[in-house]
């Protein structure tokens, strides 16, 4: 049976040059880099290469560069962070309600601890208005956070406009970039952020190994006391082979960005296009244009995504939705509800990420597979059968 | 994929009884998109037995899974046994539903019941059959 990954959101393959890279750090180079020997030195200069490569993916300096053990962490460190180191100026903090988990949990953590927190709405694209983050920002606001691209809807966020408005308003600005950040380009100052998280293993590096991206001068409260590691701001002995691997796959993301983007941004297209047309009753979700190159997501109508998925994966082919029967905690996609979506319609929410290996001929397999798996499952579906008597409930 | 029991797959891939019926003597509708599961059950009685059930069901493979398997257990029994198809019972039948997912298996009983009681009340109240 043909085997399709298009889970590349999810997480990207480890490249072959990374998996050799990391190698010798899982071997005879384990030293630890605190270490004033040869072992410790070997260690440390690895380290020190690979926080090179990250800055110049990213436009920064390499001394700005925590490591940290995910995207999560690094989201976690930024929001609480950030907030905290800068209390004394005031408890308020802004995102935007279609954050990941780990930048919205924490704002909601943050409430916990006294702050108080404003969710900017998105269009019905998943879009922010910049104009909506100016009009949440107070005298007491110390933080925004943004996200560089939604990786459920793909849409991506014009954040020079909002940090046009965070410098004028002398707020600090952080960004989520563990969607875009090693696929399209997130240089620090282009983009004109005051902190960026990234993440590994969403371009070909390992799981396990995040980055906090901190403009020089600007405070943040250490998330792991201890040690002395990543200057202070995170103690732990670092986690040297993943930074090394992480480091590669910046490197090679640096060089290869523009034909990776060329060719998944031809795959998306294909699948944006054909499917609506193949299918009927399938809307696209997020921008139609401004979105990630390899990011396709619609919404299949009168039928649940697990379902889906689950039929899909019997023909090898590997989705992902946000519907709620796939959540472990049964709650629609809070991503599609914010831009307006009804929750039948987010239940039959579908997401394919295209990566590097994926060809023409999969988007061909999957057409066809899907196109069988939403008709045999919308012949049991009394939405469906509701929908074709009374040509009501459809969008 | 959600850790399913090989059982539940197997109803998933091949649900029992996908349909509606003309004229069901019974139809039970439970559940909203908003939960997540819609199950639309239809029933034919005679002589007091279930002589044939149909279902359609909006939702996850455990609540197709659920549907199949209620309508199987549920098949050629009499009214009274039946309605004591408990969610428990059908969960057992399938051998086991992940925590999350057991409200399904509360639906699917619902279902039936309340197709069996509209049969029911029309009997009272029409006093055909």
């Amino acid at each position: 049976m043909r085997k399709v990954y298009l889970d590349n959101a999810a997480t990207t393959p480890l490249l072959p040059e990374v998996r050799e890279a990391m190698l010798p750090f899982l071997g005879e180079a384990f030293g630890n880099p605190s270490c004033l020997h040869d072992w410790g030195d070997i260690a440390r200069e690895a380290m020190e290469h690979a926080r090179d490569q990250v800055a110049q993916l990213i436009g920064a300096d390499a001394e700005e560069i925590i490591f940290t053990a995910s995207g999560t962490e690094s989201n976690n460190f930024a929001v609480k962070g950030l907030a905290l180191a800068q209390q004394n100026k005031g408890k308020h903090v802004v995102v935007s309600a279609i954050e990941h988990f780990s930048v919205l949990h924490s704002a909601r953590t943050l409430e916990k601890w006294g702050f108080e927190l404003s969710l900017v709405p998105v269009d019905r694209y998943g879009m922010v208005n910049p104009d909506d983050v100016r009009k949440n920002v107070r005298k007491d606001t110390v933080l925004v956070s943004i996200m560089h691209a939604n990786g459920e809807v793909g849409t991506i966020e014009p954040i020079k406009e909002i940090a046009k408005v965070t410098r004028e308003k002398g707020v600090v600005f952080h960004t989520d970039a563990v969607a875009t950040a090693g696929t399209i380009p997130a240089d620090v100052k282009e983009l004109g952020v005051d902190a960026l998280s990234l993440a590994g293993n969403q371009f070909y590096g390992p799981k396990g190994v995040g980055v906090l991206w901190v403009r020089k001068g600007v405070r943040i409260m250490p998330f792991l006391d201890g040690g002395v590691q990543e200057g202070g701001r995170r103690a732990g002995t670092e986690n040297i082979p993943a930074i090394v691997g992480l480091g590669k796959a910046a490197e090679l993301a640096r060089i290869n960005m523009a034909s990776r983007i060329e060719h998944l941004t031809q795959l998306r297209n294909r699948l944006l296009t054909e499917l609506p047309s193949k299918i009927k009753h399938v809307v696209v979700t997020g921008h139609p244009q401004d979105r990630l190159p390899g990011h396709a997501s619609f919404c299949v109508e009168f039928i649940e995504g697990e379902a889906m998925l689950m039929l899909l994966n019997s023909q090898g082919v590997a989705v992902t939705s946000g519907s709620a029967c796939t959540s472990r905690a049964l709650k629609a996609s809070h991503v599609l509800i914010a831009m307006g979506l009804s929750h039948a319609l987010a239940q039959g929410s579908l997401l394919f990420s295209f990566g590097l290996d994926n060809t023409s001929e999969d988007v061909d397999y999957v057409l066809e597979v899907l196109a069988s798996v939403a008709d045999r499952l919308r012949q049991m579906s009394p939405l469906y059968a509701k929908f074709t008597k009374t040509g009501k409930g459809g969008t | 994929m959600p850790v399913y029991s090989e059982k539940v797959m197997e109803h998933f891939m091949n649900p029992r009884n996908v349909g509606e019926i003309e004229n069901p003597d019974g139809v039970g509708e439970v559940g909203n998109p908003v939960c997540g599961d819609m199950m639309t059950f239809y029933i034919k009685v005679k002589d007091n037995r279930l002589e044939d059930i149909k279902f359609k069901t909006f939702g996850c493979g455990a609540a197709i899974a659920v549907s199949s398997m209620v309508s199987e257990m549920a098949k050629g029994k009499t009214l009274d046994e039946a309605m004591k198809i408990t969610p428990r019972a059908v969960a057992d039948e399938l051998k086991g539903l992940p925590k999350q997912k057991f409200h399904c298996s509360n639906l699917g009983a619902q279902a039936l019941n309340k197709a069996i009681k509209d049969y029911l009340d029309k009997k009272k109240g029409g006093g055909k059959k």
